[in-house]
């Protein structure tokens, strides 16, 4: 659970952060020591849920800066509710979180 | 005996080619769009994410610091009044590869969103929104001071 959500009600709309703890390595940036270009290493999908529906999915190349912000915001959720995260990079490796609608 | 088992060879076959093909199409839709994200130019990438060449519209919002101390992480929001949006993406002009990062609505979702990108240098940066078959877009540019110190 490395993904930081928080949800907050504010009027009829539910305001989502998110921070996701990564690298998102460009695959520019050149090894000063070996002149070896660092390979790519980022997150490449982000996706939150409510109720077991799929509602935001997002697309990330390496051009988003390290530790990934993210913020959007829902209609339909109300306070108590879970929205959960999840991510994936391009290794494969995946990560996950949830915030409790507050 | 032999055809008993080569009907069920058939059949397991068949059962095989059902189960792989929602898998498929559901790996589709899904999978991360390379083609947009290793495009050199805006436009390009655009077409390839969409299928439309974009429109430059008022009703894009798009929020960015004129001026950006650190190109490392530099704050964007795009919002909107459109109705119906499906998708928003950001690109950097500047960048190498200019798209950033995609957003794909539900219904749940309000028009809104931000996050933080990279800069290699001052340069024009675009939000585009898609709704029903037209992308609408807006750029402004963003200057990037190295050492925060002008330049």
């Amino acid at each position: 659970m490395a993904i930081k959500g928080k949800a907050k009600l504010r009027g009829e709309k539910v305001q989502v952060k998110l921070l996701i703890k990564h690298i998102m390595e460009t695959g520019l940036r050149v090894d000063a020591e070996t002149g070896n270009k660092i390979p790519a290493y980022h997150i490449t999908e982000v996706v939150g849920s409510w109720e077991g529906k799929e509602i935001f999915r997002s697309n990330l190349g390496p051009a988003v800066s390290k530790n990934p912000y993210l913020s959007f915001q829902l209609k339909g959720p109300s306070v108590g509710d879970t929205i959960s995260f999840s991510s994936v990079d391009n290794k494969g490796i995946k990560d996950s979180g949830a915030a409790v609608v507050k | 005996m032999n055809l008993i088992n080569q009907s069920r060879r058939i059949l397991l076959k068949s059962f095989g080619f059902c189960l792989s093909l929602p898998l498929l199409s559901g790996k589709l839709f899904a999978s991360w769009p390379e083609e947009a994200f290793m495009s050199t130019e805006i436009d390009k990438a655009i077409g390839e994410l969409y299928g439309h060449p974009p429109q430059a519209s008022d009703l894009v919002k798009l929020k960015v610091p004129d001026i950006a101390e650190n190109g490392a992480v530099v704050p964007i929001s795009v919002s909107t009044d459109i109705e119906n949006v499906e998708s928003i993406s950001i690109y950097v002009e500047g960048n190498p590869n200019p798209l950033a990062a995609t957003f794909e609505l539900s219904p749940y979702i309000v028009a809104a969103v931000s996050t933080r990108i990279k800069m290699g240098k001052t340069s024009n940066v675009v939000a585009a929104i898609y709704s029903g078959g037209t992308v609408y877009t807006a750029t402004q540019e963003v200057k990037v001071t190295i050492g925060g110190c002008g330049g």
